[in-house]
């Protein structure tokens, strides 16, 4: 049973669903809105590009309702501040909202953010009254310079995007939890659906991924996979674990044994 | 005049403005965003703001991405 008043609210927006999904990938734009549907997400994260001059493509928004959805603009392929906070100002005037997914790469191998150059652009962006979502690394210290700076949230990742590698470190994930007041949502890193659980039974906010689903043999069952996931991560994090012990403890009574 | 349009060089005529550019483009205005020598152009001044011989035109939107 799915507990109606447990919400997520970012940047003074509420959502029901804890599972943001990316728009990339997918086989085709038929696919991308059904994997959508299927998923339960409300926050879908976008890139900005040229529009192709060529106008016999068609686009993403031809197939998915802008206004079903809040649209998370994402500075992928920026690895300057300077670059990431143009894309922001571009996709404010394109999608007419302040939701901006942050982040600023490092290195085209790893992915990685550089955290110096967003940290400058967070605290731009911030002051110019953008939502700001912050991809970063899995470090406490980072996370809390960036509530300082006015972040909505945090988004550590779980492992290189598109690794499909997990939550390679928890106990990191867990430590921010324990140290910001802001949404801490995983973003990256998830490869199938008990990763998902995990990030949500840690205590995350939210999930954010994109390979995991559109990468899937089959995107649409993932999709809903991971809509459960999310769920159940969430529900048994709430429902509290029970202490993990070495040794046995048994569930059917020892008063009665007749043997 | 010829202006840089998304990376590559334009032929256009005279006196056109952001609007008569998107429009000839047959681009629609309200998903996009438009850039003129790294400035980005308000919606609201599409219609009066003239582009120049040797303008470097951005014309972004939302596609696919993570």
């Amino acid at each position: 049973m799915t507990d109606n008043t447990d919400k997520l609210v970012i940047g003074g927006r509420v959502f029901s669903s804890r599972l943001m999904v990316g728009t990339g990938k997918y086989a085709s734009f038929e696919q991308t809105a059904m994997a959508l549907e299927v998923s339960g997400a409300e926050i879908i994260t976008v890139a900005v590009r040229r529009v192709n001059l060529d106008r016999s493509k068609e686009s993403l928004l031809d197939y998915i309702d802008p206004k079903k959805y809040t649209l998370l603009p994402n500075t992928a392929g920026c690895y300057t501040a300077d670059d990431a906070i143009r894309t922001c100002r571009l996709a404010r005037e394109a999608g007419m909202s302040d939701f901006v997914k942050l982040e600023v790469l490092g290195d085209e191998k790893t992915l990685f953010p550089d955290n110096e150059e967003l940290l400058k652009a967070a605290k731009v962006l911030v002051g110019e009254g953008f939502t700001v979502l912050p991809y970063c690394s899995d470090d406490v210290i980072l996370c809390k310079k960036l509530e300082d700076l006015g972040c909505a949230a945090v988004m550590p990742l779980g492992a290189p995007i598109g690794s499909g590698l997990g939550i390679r470190n928890p106990y990191n994930i867990k430590i921010i939890l324990e140290n910001v007041k802001i949404p801490v949502i995983v973003d990256a890193g998830v490869g199938c659906a008990s990763d998902a659980a995990i990030a949500m039974e840690l205590g995350c906010d939210g999930v954010l991924m994109n390979t995991a689903i559109a990468g899937a043999n089959d995107p649409i069952a993932m999709a809903d996979a991971m809509k459960l996931a999310v769920i159940a991560g969430r529900l048994s994090f709430k429902a509290g674990r029970i202490p993990r012990k070495l040794y046995a403890n048994a569930s059917s009574p020892l008063d009665g044994m007749f043997l | 005049m010829h202006i840089i349009l998304n990376g590559e060089r334009s032929e256009q005529q005279d006196g056109l403005s952001i609007a008569g550019l998107l429009s000839g483009l047959g681009i629609g205005l309200e998903r996009v965003a438009v850039e003129v020598n790294l400035d980005i152009v308000p919606k609201a001044n599409y219609d009066t703001r003239m582009l120049s011989d040797g303008d470097r035109i951005e014309i972004v939107h939302f596609v696919g991405g993570g």
